[in-house]
């Protein structure tokens, strides 16, 4: 069988209006919400962690080694599934609610590894400068430290969030309609037909994803020359 | 009460747990062997074994995990090529981690200082004994880290086969929450499971890497190899 | 460099009769990018004969070195080593630029110490010096062990066969790497400041030891070096370079008492200044 008796052209573009559909209002919506609480999260991690909170420093440590060693679908299972029925404190929750909080608080964990390199990568002599000129510091971590430290790890940020989007067919298990969802249970389901609609949600990352990761190569560069 | 309800579960568990580890260790095996591939290819001078192995990585670092899985589930068989579902998670699984793995050999071998490869062209051995006796074994510990980080991302994805119709753990645990319900019991014994897994695949790490780098002259202390280092930040690893 | 077409393996042609050149360039050229390292550069040297090259950094020694192991390529030119060329292969009646398996088999003359030492750290001393003679040279492991062991005796390191590069001092490492060239049985051999990353303590050994090699061998030897003391007991001739060019050569008494050039005479007093 060849791949022109397997392709049917119409049915590919018959179903693509509905993949880019879940694509943008779930894949791309869970990326987004998920990459700011990520980026939120995990920079409250690392700095709990960096100036040594009392009981919070050692819980973070321990949350963010068995957060990132855990599967993420089992985390959805858990705060899908199981959160609602903790007695007292569970409600329920919307799949994507669990997938978008699932998914930050996964890659926070990922994230506060980041942030703290971009603050060790900050040069001592700029924590001693502050002190010399007496800046509170509140304002050494707002105007001096972080806006460095970030800027040095941008790319690796950026290239968690590429990462990310790749993981939001993971949400897949818990039902959330996002576009690998449509294209196997709804579409493929119902027709029986596979192959256009698995092959164009693949093209669909691979056209998302390969200028993002290429772009994040190029802002390492620059930032690697500056 | 919650061991009464889970001890008819044990075999069942017992059985999901052993798929678990099984597609993990040789979709880990079939990774390797993709990543050396693709990672020695990349760097030849010859253009077209370059292009295709380019191609190749890109591609299955560009599209998602769980596309390819159900790629290699759906819409291989249309084309002829049907396979039980052990070994399509095995080959996808492969040769996803094996394009991320590719990068981490490449990076690895250029990080061999150039006084090596002239050390050994000035004792005239042949490109192919440059590269097996001298450059592969003093890049290898440099590639067991980020593979370490692999491995555990490898193992974390896993739960995706279930999906494929594979009886794994995460399967299970569907099952019985399905039956039993208990939520709250199953998940986060669930969860503990894998963070053994991924601890004792680390450790396991750790030894070889100990290894590799006693074969170099550089032994290592026995405590940093149980010491917990968790996946570590690896750009390679993530993009 | 390589070309894809391989070649049969090249004949001497006679070259090897007497007064002919062990090593000869001739109109060499080499640029790095639009830098001009080597121009025009021609000379010989004798088989046997042991030839310093002194002059400032950046002059060009280094480079003619490693053009004659093959580790830089040639831009232009021709170098002929033992009457073969180096960097090219006849094919019919024209030279050819050189494949690998050519160059591997004029390599097989010309031995290289380097002055960061590049012993393989996955090996053993031992196991350095052995490797290229069984994998290169086709030996049995036992009879490269005995040469290997025998070498290692002989520059001093008899009790470290087991040891790893990184357990040897700075000294101990050139000693092996000086065995290991020897060991693949070289017509030439090259030595790329080979003291200049040694603690000055054991500058003195290692330069006893080539000393040693010089007078008991007739190795053909091509020497980069600042040391100058070394240099005037050991060579049969000194070659002064600047900027890619021969200034001027001669006996070692010669060049380091009477030099006719100024430029010669400026970088005598500087290098002794140094001191």
């Amino acid at each position: 069988m060849t791949v022109f008796q397997t392709w049917d052209m119409d049915f590919a573009l018959e179903h693509l209006p509905e993949l880019l559909d879940a694509f943008v209002q779930f894949t791309l919506v869970a990326t987004v919400l998920g990459s700011i609480l990520a980026a939120v999260l995990g920079l409250l991690f690392a700095i709990i962690r960096r100036v040594r909170v009392p009981v919070l420093a050692p819980v973070v440590t321990v949350i963010v080694e068995f957060v990132r060693s855990t599967p993420i679908p089992i985390q959805l299972f858990f705060v899908f599934y199981g959160f609602p029925t903790i007695p007292g404190i569970g409600f329920n929750i919307s799949a994507m609610t669990a997938g978008v909080l699932v998914l930050g608080v996964h890659y926070a964990c990922y994230y506060a590894e980041v942030y703290r390199a971009g603050i060790e990568s900050v040069p001592k002599g700029q924590w001693e400068a502050c002190t010399a000129l007496s800046i509170a510091p509140r304002y050494q971590w707002q105007r001096v430290v972080l806006p460095q430290a970030i800027r040095n790890v941008l790319p690796s940020l950026g290239n968690y969030v590429i990462s990310m989007f790749k993981e939001t067919p993971f949400l897949y298990v818990i039902g959330v309609t996002e576009m690998v969802t449509v294209a196997v249970t709804q579409i493929g389901g119902d027709a029986f037909r596979y192959t256009e609609v698995v092959t164009l949600a693949g093209l669909i990352f691979l056209a998302a994803s390969y200028p993002a990761a290429v772009a994040m190569r190029k802002l390492e560069m620059r930032l690697g020359h500056a | 009460m919650q061991d009464l309800q889970f001890g008819a579960w044990v075999d069942d568990f017992l059985a999901g747990l052993w798929v678990t580890v099984y597609v993990t260790v040789l979709a880990a095996v079939a990774a390797v062997v993709v990543a050396f591939v693709l990672g020695i290819a990349v760097r030849t001078r010859h253009i077209v074994p370059r292009t295709i192995a380019r191609i190749i990585i890109e591609l299955f670092r560009g599209t998602s995990l769980l596309v390819q899985l159900f790629w290699f589930f759906y819409v291989l068989p249309e084309f002829g090529f049907r396979f039980d579902p052990l070994a399509v998670a095995v080959f996808a699984f492969g040769l996803n981690f094996g394009a991320y793995g590719a990068e981490v050999v490449r990076g690895a071998i250029n990080a061999v200082p150039t006084a090596q490869w002239e050390g050994s062209i000035a004792l005239n051995l042949t490109p192919a004994q440059r590269m097996r006796r001298v450059i592969l074994p003093q890049s290898i510990p440099l590639m067991i880290p980020p593979f370490n980080n692999l491995l555990i991302q490898l193992l974390k994805s896993t739960p995706l086969i279930f999906l494929i119709f594979l009886n794994d753990l995460t399967f299970y645990s569907d099952q019985y929450r399905n039956s039993v319900g208990n939520e709250n019991f199953i998940f986060p014994l669930l969860l503990v499971i894998y963070f053994v897994l991924s601890y004792t695949f680390t450790l396991f790490m750790h030894v070889l890497e100990a290894r590799a780098n006693t074969r170099l002259g550089r032994p290592v202390e026995r405590r940093r190899i149980f010491k917990y280092r968790g996946p570590q930040e690896e750009e390679a690893v993530k993009v | 460099m390589a070309t894809p077409e391989t070649t049969t393996a090249y004949e001497t042609t006679g070259a090897r009769a007497s007064g002919e050149p062990m090593i000869r360039f001739e109109e060499v050229l080499k640029k790095f990018g639009d830098l001009t390292v080597l121009e025009n550069l021609d000379f010989d040297v004798a088989p046997g004969e042991r030839v310093t090259l002194i002059g400032p950094s950046g002059s060009g020694k280094t480079t003619i070195l490693r053009l004659l192991m093959t580790l830089e390529t040639l831009t232009g030119g021709h170098i002929w080593v033992d009457g073969e060329p180096l960097w090219h292969m006849p094919k019919g009646d024209k030279l050819v630029p050189a494949n690998e398996k050519y160059l591997r088999q004029v390599r097989k003359k010309i031995g290289m110490v380097f002055q960061q030492f590049n012993l393989f750290p996955n090996m053993t001393v031992l196991e350095n010096v052995t490797e290229a003679p069984i994998r290169v040279l086709g030996k049995s492991r036992d009879e490269a062990n005995e040469k290997g062991k025998e070498l290692l005796e002989r520059v001093g390191l008899e009790a470290k066969y087991e040891a790893h590069p990184s357990q040897l001092s700075g000294g101990q490492q050139q000693r092996v790497a000086i065995a290991r060239a020897l060991a693949m049985e070289p017509r030439v051999l090259l030595l790329d400041e080979v003291t200049a990353a040694l603690d000055p303590e054991l500058v003195a050994g290692v330069l006893n030891l080539l000393r040693e090699i010089a007078e008991t061998t007739d190795i053909t030897m091509l020497i980069v070096t600042h040391e100058m003391h070394f240099a005037r007991d050991v060579s049969h001739k000194v070659m002064m370079f600047d900027h890619g060019q021969v200034v001027e050569h001669g006996p070692p008494d010669k060049i380091f008492t009477d030099p006719d050039h100024d430029r010669t005479k400026a970088f005598l007093h500087a290098v002794i200044e140094e001191r």
